[in-house]
């Protein structure tokens, strides 16, 4: 780890400002779902930039650890890289695309498709970690709903839905219920990998830096999309398979190819994309060429 | 109380002080006793101004006497209107005890066939049946049937009174209290209001009625009771 | 004449003793105490400033009166002190067995939201979540308050001021509570509209016997509503009775004076 920036403590915040977020982070884990308040730290980058995922990453990283960053699912995005930077520089930690490969993912709006395993730990960035605001503008007010169960807002908002759509309509940061406790919101993920939650082997840590929260959902632990019984939970399903690696199975993502309205769908998740196409390169040895990997240097 | 009774005034006393005059006082009654058995009818009787509404009021609860009793036999009970608490009044008034007032009083909006209907239904009468009453009620007071679903508000006199009388005889109420029935009704709707009061004494209720006009009077009372004029009080 | 005949329910809903409340120094309400029985409408009339509203916030749970005690016989526990009942238990009471319509439907109403889903809110927060069942139950009551099916998933925004507290009135109404506070339900309403939503009001009170306190200081609207009365002035219940005795028979001085300001039409 020879290359650490000089000048900065290591994972850039001190050490008190780690140790006040870990305890937030313990009691977090302690309560899942139950969003706890922290002294979130002034951060070298703007708010909605994930300063939030970044303070928790910070305070749970350590030098043997394996960082992976994704963006839309993607590793190469503007955002991932250069949180993928800071880390490399005020950590030195090795980091990684592979999924299989990280023990730390830091993440914005997806979660990997190959399912993360015991000792993996996942970091979400969370915009708006209140999923009563919509409704109820007062935090005083907000508070005493998830203290008091009163949750029936949540559903009038799936009801409209269904009155506008014919079927509910939300299909990212759609809510759920952690262990049959607290609502949620698991940030502006798509409803496609609200499923994975569920059950997670892997430890789900949440971090908003705007509004200063940190919330968490321990491995193993129930996650519940919400709805009514006649409208039950639904994921998005697509027509087409990955245009790269034939996945019928995955999250996709529709990209324009060129001004002639030329389209294609692939998998939002590049690394899935890639393993997928690398064993399938093994198996025949079609000559797709991968796309190259723009950090591979790193 | 005896059990031949269904309604004793004892030593009912009312006055009115208008504190918007200078809190004068008016002495209306004081000390009266008045006994009422099933199936009879007691005219109120005396001088204009000697307080015969008053005193219909005052059993109706609607006005608060000063002193004494009116003890009406209500169900298996007997409660004293002037002490009762307002929603025993009010069970009193929607089981036991009837009023024919000389207006009515019209409520927005609800067509007259429901306003005739409406205590019947508050005494539990069903719906559709309190409905039928009402209308044969309507129709034996020549309320031209046209009218019956029209709001009351406005109707003549004579026909808003003819809806408060049905609205009156609708439950057969074991006491009922009469104020004028018969006025501003020509010949016929006054002889079937008499029969109505006729045919409520043969089911055995008693009736409490001012009647101005002699020739009802003397048919449907069975006797007199007279007010005394009373010295107003300084 | 029957067994029903009965005299009305033994034991108050709403008990009432020596409530009395101050802002500073200066008297919000003091020494009220009344029962409300099951089915029974009271209403509290008085002029502004009478301490008629701060009663009424008393008695609804909204402000932590200094003097007195406040009991109600819920459906779950049996007699509760609501001073002492805690805010977890007394928001459940406000969204099952209370309903509150406000003067104003804007604080009584999500305006963001359709007149459905206004309706089906208090179904879902007490655990409905079957989608048709709610659907079905907003219709019902859309119904039941004369408006148009149609209009169900408009927003609320676009009804008319009567329309939007019959809606309200819809939204309180739909778990069926036991006891219905209002404030002033038809004021700032046109006469027209008065006449139909106070017809309505009736109609609902005696179909679901509801147990009502109806805080106005219009004496019409509390002669069409309330089975009893009691007029407040300067914080003091001054006169209580029988709602038709109170207004034809009024005692006090500042009854007489408020009877007699009344216009007649």
């Amino acid at each position: 780890m020879s290359d650490i920036l000089g000048g900065y403590n290591f994972a850039y915040l001190d050490e008190q400002t780690k140790r006040m977020i870990r305890r937030a982070i313990l009691k977090a884990v302690a309560v899942p779902g139950y969003q706890v308040p922290f002294a979130g730290r002034e951060m070298p980058l703007p708010y909605g930039w994930g300063t939030g995922g970044i303070q928790v990453t910070a305070s749970v990283i350590s030098a043997d650890d394996v960082l992976k960053v994704i963006d839309q699912g993607a590793d190469d995005t503007t955002n991932a890289v250069s949180i993928r930077r800071f880390f490399a520089k005020t950590a030195g930690v090795r980091t990684t695309t592979k999924t299989a490969e990280a023990t730390l993912i830091q993440t914005r709006h997806r979660i990997p498709e190959r399912r993360l395993t015991e000792g993996q730990i996942i970091v979400y960035q969370v915009p708006n970690p209140e999923p009563l605001r919509w409704m109820e503008p007062r935090e005083s007010e907000t508070r005493k709903m998830h203290a008091l169960l009163e949750y029936g807002a949540m559903h009038v908002k799936l009801y409209e839905d269904i009155v506008h759509f014919g079927r509910i309509a939300t299909s990212y940061d759609y809510p759920v219920r952690v262990n049959g406790r607290y609502i949620m919101a698991p940030s502006p993920i798509p409803k496609f990998d609200n499923p994975k939650m569920d059950g997670m082997p892997a430890l789900q840590l949440f971090g908003a830096g705007r509004e200063k929260r940190i919330y968490a959902v321990p491995p193993y632990t129930r996650v519940e999309s919400l709805d009514f019984e006649d409208y039950p939970f639904e994921v998005q399903r697509w027509d087409q398979s990955c245009a790269l690696c034939g996945a019928t199975d995955s999250y996709l993502d529709e990209v324009i190819t060129d001004d002639r309205g030329g389209r294609m769908f692939v998998c939002s998740d590049t690394d899935h994309c890639s393993e997928r196409r690398a064993a399938s390169d093994e198996a025949e040895g079609d000559g797709i060429r991968r796309p190259v990997e723009e950090e591979a240097a790193e | 109380m005896d059990q031949s009774f269904v309604l004793q005034v004892r030593d009912l006393s009312k006055d009115f002080t208008v504190h918007t005059q200078g809190g004068v006082k008016i002495a209306v009654f004081a000390g009266l006793d008045l006994d009422l058995e099933a199936g009879r009818c007691v005219a109120l009787h005396g001088p204009s101004g000697c307080g015969k509404s008053t005193l219909l009021r005052s059993l109706y609860a609607n006005y608060k006497p000063d002193a004494g009793q009116i003890l009406i036999r209500h169900g298996e009970a007997v409660v004293d209107m002037v002490s009762a608490e307002p929603r025993i009044v009010l069970a009193v008034r929607r089981y036991t005890l009837g009023y024919v007032s000389q207006f009515l009083r019209v409520i927005p909006r609800v067509p007259a066939i429901d306003v005739v209907a409406e205590p019947a239904i508050l005494a539990g009468i069903p719906l559709a049946l309190a409905r039928e009453k009402a209308a044969s009620l309507l129709e034996r007071l020549n309320v031209s049937r046209r009218l019956w679903d029209l709001a009351p508000a406005t109707f003549s006199g004579g026909e808003q009174q003819r809806v408060n009388v049905a609205r009156g005889f609708i439950v057969d109420y074991p006491v009922l209290l009469l104020d004028e029935p018969t006025a501003s009704l020509d010949a016929g709707n006054r002889e079937t209001v008499v029969q109505l009061m006729e045919e409520a004494k043969a089911r055995g209720a008693g009736l409490v009625g001012i009647f101005h006009d002699k020739e009802i009077r003397d048919r449907i009372a069975d006797r007199l009771f007279d007010l005394p004029r009373l010295q107003s009080a300084a | 004449m029957n067994a029903a005949l009965a005299i009305a329910p033994a034991s108050p809903l709403l008990e009432v003793r020596g409530v009395g409340h101050f802002y500073g120094n200066r008297l919000g309400c003091q020494e009220v105490s009344f029962d409300l029985y099951p089915g029974e409408v009271l209403g509290i009339v008085g002029e502004s400033g009478s301490g008629k509203t701060t009663l009424l916030s008393c008695l609804a749970g909204r402000l932590d009166f200094a003097e007195g005690r406040i009991r109600y016989d819920s459906r779950s526990d049996g007699l509760v002190d609501l001073a002492t009942l805690s805010e977890a238990k007394r928001r459940v009471l406000m969204r099952t067995e209370w309903g509150i319509v406000h003067q104003n439907p804007r604080d009584g109403l999500r305006m963001g939201v359709s007149a459905g889903a206004n309706i089906g809110e208090r179904l879902m927060a007490v655990g409905q979540r079957h989608f048709g069942k709610i659907r079905a139950a907003a219709g019902d009551w859309l119904a039941q308050v004369e408006i148009a099916a149609d209009r169900m998933d408009d927003l609320p925004m676009s009804f008319s001021g009567g329309m939007q507290q019959r809606l309200q009135i819809a939204r309180n109404l739909v778990t069926g509570p036991r006891l219905v506070f209002m404030d002033e339900p038809t004021g700032g309403l046109d006469v027209s509209v008065q006449a139909r939503l106070l017809d309505l009001l009736r109609r609902l009170v005696a179909d679901m016997s509801l147990s009502v306190i109806l805080v106005t200081h219009d004496l019409a609207v509390a002669r069409l509503l309330a089975h009893r009365l009691m007029v407040m002035k300067g914080g003091h219940v001054v006169e209580s009775g029988l709602t038709d005795q109170v207004l034809d028979d009024p005692h006090h001085p500042y009854t007489q004076l408020l009877v007699s300001s009344m216009l007649q039409v």
